[in-house]
């Protein structure tokens, strides 16, 4: 399955381009109206980009009252991504949906964090809900897969991996920061191998679905992810590059199996694994 | 070359030319993210491009020669409201970009252009009609009363444009991702709202 990373679409500007997926993941939700952070926002670097949005979003009550009507009449499956500063922030803004699939935003780089642990606040918001559950981990943890250990315990029904890492670019004749936030999040093809290895030791360490994300850009990065055991994965800045990637890449994962001798996505899940035996999960 | 800049020309294909201050995302060779340009020429099968070389990506572009691939998606967002009676159009540096092909949908109107050297105010051969002044302070001390007011430059002569004339229409930039209303890191306040520059303009009303 083919998903958008969340605030890397807007599927109610562009639904031909959502239409392409299997899943929508809106931009993150937060119990307030945010504007977002000031300019200057987004900064190409040399093997990826930053961005420093800041959550930007209309808040919960509009959320609910006016985008996910209209995102519903898009006819694709729905995952609502929900942010805040607290666990009861996340909690009750997931008591308030229905008929979705729940993505919490446990790691955005470009807020302020809530005091709880991503398991406090995945324990809050099994409590308030019992749609599924994804909890999105930031990569930027010395040991992800005892974070992804924890919030299956505390009752998550799968993973996304992986958010943006903190990041800072310089501008070129001024050796000032470029972002108006200084720091942002770190996208694109350079946080690739950082997802695999994420994924790679979530899936030895929990038994839960895993969404892979991390400068995608083509089939073979799919495979990729599916090999060390993504069962689904979400594009994000190639969006920005190319509308029409989900079609594209579609195709090269056919031509890609075909290549490699697998007759499909679920021959290949979880394939690194195998015969990779001394290697730490970690 | 147009002085400093680069006159980028590419078959169009199937692509429309759209509005005059609508862009098109170009994707520079060996680059992340593609790059917003407005459409500068709008000849028959081609789309030309005024680009300044001031970083990595518009240094790509600029260094691409004839028989290259080039990505291209737009045209995108609103262009200028071709509505008007007396039209000036008022350019600043490489926010003359989209002016020659607007002079030409508008039947070569009066124009103002402002250039920090008079190098880069060769790029004032796009439009034999122009008045050129290399003096920023000066542009917007012309007279512009009575005129339908278009104007594409930097910040600054844009808020002062808008000092002098009102109702002018603007041409406003950010540094954008995709263009087409999916990152939000185009937005900027403007009269204490948020507007995605790709979606809601780049052409704002004053």
């Amino acid at each position: 399955m083919l998903l958008n990373a969340s605030g890397c679409l807007d599927a109610l500007t562009a639904p031909e381009v959502a239409r392409q997926l299997d899943a929508f993941v809106t931009k993150t939700v937060t119990p307030l109206p945010r504007p977002g952070n000031a300019p200057t926002r987004i900064v190409e670097t040399g093997a990826g980009m930053l961005n420093s949005i800041g959550l930007a979003n209309p808040g919960r009550d509009r959320f609910l009252a006016d985008s996910l009507p209209r995102l519903r009449e898009l006819g694709l499956p729905l995952w609502v991504s929900v942010g805040g500063f607290s666990a009861g922030d996340y909690a009750e803004t997931c008591e308030r949906l229905d008929g979705v699939t729940i993505e919490l935003n446990l790691s955005c780089p470009n807020v302020d964090e809530a005091p709880e642990s991503a398991a406090e606040i995945v324990a809050a918001c099994r409590r308030a809900t019992e749609l599924p559950l994804y909890a999105k981990l930031s990569p930027a943890s010395w040991d992800i897969a005892e974070v992804a250990r924890a919030v299956e315990a505390a009752g998550a029904d799968g993973l996304s991996l992986v958010n943006t890492m903190r990041g800072l670019a310089l501008d070129q004749a001024t050796l000032q920061p470029v972002l108006g936030t200084a720091t942002g999040g770190y996208s694109g093809p350079a946080l690739r191998p950082i997802a695999l290895a994420a994924v790679f030791a979530c899936h030895r360490a929990t038994a839960l679905p895993i969404v892979g994300m991390g400068g995608v850009t083509s089939g073979r990065d799919v495979l990729e992810l599916v090999g060390v055991g993504a069962s689904d994965v979400a594009l994000g800045t190639i969006f920005f590059a190319d509308p029409d990637s989900p079609a594209r890449i579609r195709a090269e994962i056919d031509t890609e199996l075909d290549r490699l001798g697998f007759d499909s996505l679920d021959s290949v899940r979880g394939v690194a694994h195998v015969g990779g035996s001394v290697l730490s999960g970690r | 070359m147009v002085g400093l800049y680069t006159l980028l020309r590419v078959e169009r294909g199937g692509l429309e030319a759209g509005v005059p201050g609508q862009f098109f995302m170009l994707s520079p060779p060996g680059r992340v993210l593609p790059r917003p340009m407005s459409l500068c020429l709008a000849p028959p099968g081609e789309l030309g491009f005024l680009l300044d070389p001031i970083g990595p990506g518009t240094r790509a572009l600029c260094a691409l020669v004839p028989g290259d691939e080039l990505h291209v998606f737009g045209p995108l967002g609103n262009g200028f409201d071709l509505r008007v009676e007396r039209p000036l159009l008022v350019g600043g540096g490489i926010g003359i970009a989209p002016l020659p092909y607007l002079s030409e949908v508008l039947g070569a109107p009066p124009v103002v252009l402002g250039f920090r050297s008079d190098a880069h105010a060769e790029a004032a051969a796009l439009l034999p009609q122009a008045e050129v002044v290399v003096d920023p302070i000066l542009v917007t001390s012309c007279c512009l009363e009575g005129h339908d007011v278009l104007a594409c430059g930097p910040e600054p002569m844009l808020h002062a444009v808008r000092e002098l004339v009102p109702d002018a229409q603007l041409a406003w930039e950010a540094p954008m991702a995709c263009g087409y209303g999916a990152c939000y890191g185009c937005a900027v306040e403007i009269d204490g709202e948020w507007k995605r520059l790709c979606v809601e303009g780049p052409v704002l009303a004053a």
